[in-house]
């Protein structure tokens, strides 16, 4: 067991845990943009930031990914800390100043858009989480997008911007994006979907008949598992 | 072809032929092929003088030696003739034949092509008198222009390798550790880290393979002294790295060099392939049982790869991005292995810490920066080149003493040192000893020994703006701070620059700098707000006058100035109006010239060509 005092709370950890971890166990709240549990901390949204002494030193770091240590003193509202997530913050919305979730999270924070920062037209509304990028290479396993360019102009795509080829039209980028910029869309009769400017044919369930999953999906999924194709052709409410 | 060196004793006796084949008294022509030089033209040198030596039937019986850079950069093409070691500078590039029959052969000195000081106005006859040299310590440099950067037998001749025969066959590798802990030799990269620890870390560490690598991704605008070193004596920096392969316990290093390098990738790998033919690379080096070998791994093209972490994402093939470090390298760095990260200069010092020992090199610099400096001298001053000097010399002997001043008689401003995320630092600072603490205490670093001088005609704002554009086009985009802080920041500048600032936007830019300084993910994004940190620091009167009274008080930002004519200084000889590009600078013969501000677009043309200093910018 590790000793630590997060925001003058005395708290056992287990080695091993990062300080997000441990500060949610504990009912400690920590706003994160870049955060989920089923992937690896990436810390590059910046929001999760903490102050910790350890020893003589203080310093700012993420708390998504710095291990618990003995001893370790963390405050999670210093007056650095606040600084640091107002200018995350007000940097987002001036990048992002049609994300809904981002207004919403700055309100609760209590944060202000700051005038100086023009807000970008581009109607951009990706922070560059790389949520989406993560869960494509490490829960589908597809790595059907990834990033171009680097610094301002970096962003998310396929390679090349063209139709990707091993993408299967899982939407599971979709899905995570916290800001609503990746958008799939899909016919009115359920028949096909588009994402990343390539449609896919959805299947259907041999039980109710409705569209329930792309064919390439259910392709992969057999292929990978190692499942015959018969055996996923019913939806998950018929089976 | 050499065949290899299979023990120390060998070694020895290999050094010992080749010192005693070379007489000291044989005249010599050292011509300095550095890429300062070579931008002259000096190839074109280098070939007169092989042609007339081969017409005067003098090949061979005058050594002729092209060499790495001297670092007199301002003052090339250079040519020195030994052994009274005459120095000629800014040779011309057919003066070969007279070089020879004069000089070399009847030993008559050709004025023209001697150096003169433009502050005292004095000659000097040879290399070692010369001030630029003289007030130096040109102990990791000095090599340069001994050897020709692809001879190794030159190496030899002056005892290279003689470290690493020391360290394998006399020296434990904790030995060698605690000798580089002893000497206290800090990374020249930047960070200032004690080598010796990060190799003991390294050598303690769980875990193999253990890679060492070679950090020669030098990115700082105006510094190149690594490339100077890895082009000008790459045995040296290959010895380095081979005592500190044998020290750690690694068998595979790396060199990351940049791309934008081709010269210092030519001849690393020269180099490499001699040490392996001899033996002292590769598979039981020296017959002592150790194996190591070196890979060349050329950089993309971008800054953040001097970050170590970013690094390694490029060495595995990744994209160049860091990420956090709460894990230290010596534990988890490239391939997730134990890794030791040291840049050129910092294995370039280890051949003399183990020759001389540590109590030496100690001796050398100050309490807490041991040993000497290589800075890159650049901007605003007469001796454009690479110095090397004891840690703690003050910024004013290396600007002035050895720098020669600022050029014009202008007056000194600031000096920007330790890159582009380094700070300025203003007159009043002038005797601050550098070394990695003192410039860390007044809001600059060391950083890898970029210097750039600025003058009165420097806006200090304009400085700011251009690093921050800088690293706004280096961020790799990663973290937020970084990638969209920078450039809200560069933003505001442009705007103060433009007239178009407001108040509390100082304020503003402090508050931001403490947000990613604190906040940004690794070290490139942490220290980007130093150039505007400093420059508020020590210039806040002039960010108040852009902003307040809408004024660029060095008449550099355009929005903020007019050019006019002084009738009293100006002649009506008439040079202004054929330069202008706009016809705004107006006027007959002999009479005092006008600009029309509706036509003129501050390009400077008229201010530079005017012999009389009548050309007015308020």
């Amino acid at each position: 067991m590790i000793n630590l005092t997060i925001d003058n709370k005395k708290i056992e950890a287990e080695a091993g845990q990062t300080i997000l971890e441990v500060a949610r166990e504990n009912g400690v709240v920590i706003p994160t943009l870049c955060s989920h549990e089923s992937i690896e901390p990436s810390g590059s949204c910046r929001l999760c930031v903490v102050e910790i002494k350890h020893g003589k030193r203080t310093r700012v770091v993420t708390s998504c990914l710095y291990p618990v240590a003995e001893g370790l003193i963390v405050d999670t509202k210093s007056e650095r800390v606040m600084n640091v997530r107002r200018l995350v913050l007000q940097l987002l919305l001036a990048r992002c100043p049609e994300s809904e979730q981002l207004k919403e999270m700055a309100s609760e924070m209590g944060v202000l858009a700051e005038p100086r920062f023009t807000p970008d037209k581009d109607n951009v509304k990706c922070i560059l989480c790389r949520m989406c990028v993560r869960t494509c290479e490490k829960v589908v396993g597809v790595s059907a997008i990834g990033f171009s360019y680097r610094g301002t102009d970096k962003k998310v795509c396929t390679p090349f911007e063209e139709e990707s080829v091993t993408c299967i039209g899982c939407g599971a980028c979709a899905y995570i994006c916290p800001t609503g910029h990746i958008e799939m869309e899909t016919t009115q009769s359920g028949d096909s979907r588009t994402i990343w400017g390539r449609t896919f044919k959805m299947a259907t369930c041999t039980v109710c008949g409705r569209y329930f999953a792309p064919e390439d999906q259910l392709k992969y999924i057999s292929k990978t598992a190692d499942v015959p194709m018969e055996n996923l052709a019913v939806c998950v409410s018929c089976r | 072809m050499m065949s290899k060196i299979k023990s120390f004793d060998e070694l020895k006796s290999v050094q010992e032929r080749l010192k005693a084949g070379r007489d000291p008294k044989k005249p010599c022509i050292t011509i300095c092929v550095g890429t300062g030089c070579l931008a002259y033209g000096t190839r074109k040198l280098v070939d007169n003088f092989r042609e007339e030596l081969a017409k005067r039937d003098l090949t061979g019986k005058i050594d002729f030696r092209t060499s790495g850079c001297h670092g007199f950069c301002e003052r090339g093409p250079m040519v020195v003739i030994s052994p009274e070691k005459i120095f000629y500078q800014r040779v011309g590039l057919d003066d070969a034949g007279e070089i020879i029959d004069k000089t070399v052969l009847t030993g008559e000195i050709i004025d023209r092509l001697l150096y003169v000081d433009p502050q005292t106005g004095e000659k000097y006859v040879h290399e070692d008198d010369v001030p630029f040299y003289k007030k130096q310590t040109r102990l990791v440099f000095g090599q340069n222009s001994k050897v020709d950067p692809e001879s190794m037998d030159d190496y030899l001749a002056i005892g290279g390798y003689g470290a690493l025969g020391k360290a394998l066959t006399g020296m434990k590798p904790e030995e060698i550790i605690q000798e580089v802990i002893k000497a206290n030799l800090r990374g020249r990269g930047g960070g200032g880290f004690p080598a010796g620890w990060k190799w003991d870390e390294t050598r303690k560490a769980k875990g193999e393979p253990k890679y060492i690598i070679c950090n020669a991704d030098e990115g700082d605008p105006g510094a190149y002294m690594d490339r100077s070193l890895l082009e000008g004596n790459p045995h040296l920096v290959l010895e380095g790295m081979i005592i500190g392969a044998y020290a750690i316990g690694s068998s595979q290093g790396y060199i990351y060099v940049r791309n934008e390098y081709p010269l210092a990738v030519k001849n690393i790998n020269i180099a490499i392939r001699q040490a392996r033919e001899a033996g002292l690379l590769g598979k039981n080096i020296m017959g002592s049982g150790f194996s190591f070998d070196l890979k060349i791994n050329r950089g993309g093209g971008a800054f953040v790869c001097g970050e170590s972490s970013a690094l390694f994402a490029s060495l595995e093939g990744r994209a160049g991005e860091p990420r956090a470090k709460y894990i230290h390298a010596t534990d988890k760095g490239l391939y997730d292995k134990p890794t030791n990260l040291n840049n050129v200069e910092t294995w370039a010092n280890i051949p003399f810490i183990i020759n001389r020992g540590a109590d030496w090199f100690a001796g050398i610099g100050t309490e807490g920066s041991k040993g000497t400096k290589i800075f890159s001298l650049v901007g605003k001053i007469n001796n454009t080149g690479l110095v090397e000097v004891p840690m703690g010399t003050t910024i004013r002997t290396i600007v002035f003493e050895i720098g020669g001043g600022i050029p014009g008689g202008k007056k000194f401003k600031a000096i920007q040192t330790g890159g582009p995320s380094g700070g300025c630092i203003p007159e009043a600072h002038l005797d601050l000893p550098v070394d990695f603490d003192e410039l860390t205490k007044i809001g600059s670093m060391m950083g890898s020994g970029g210097m750039i001088v600025m003058d009165e005609n420097n806006c200090m704002v304009d400085v700011a703006k251009y690093f921050t554009n800088f690293l706004v086009s280096e961020s790799c985009g990663k973290c937020v701070p970084c990638r969209e802080g920078i450039r809200r920041m560069r933003d505001i500048l442009a705007d103060i620059a433009d007239g178009k600032g407001r108040e509390g936007d100082v304020e503003l830019l402090q508050s931001m700098a403490q947000g990613i300084q604190d906040g940004a993910l690794c070290a490139l994004g942490n220290s980007a707000p130093n150039p505007v940190m400093s420059t508020i620091r020590y210039f806040r009167d002039e960010y108040e006058a852009h902003i307040k009274e809408k004024r660029c008080p060095a008449g550099v930002c355009r929005a903020l100035i007019t050019y006019s004519v002084d009738p009293e200084k100006c002649t009506g000889c008439t040079l202004c109006a054929k330069v202008c590009p706009t016809k705004a600078a107006t006027g007959v013969k002999k009479e005092a010239h006008t600009i029309d501000p509706a036509k003129c677009t501050k390009c400077g043309a008229c201010r530079e060509s005017c012999k009389f200093d009548a050309i007015i910018v308020r």
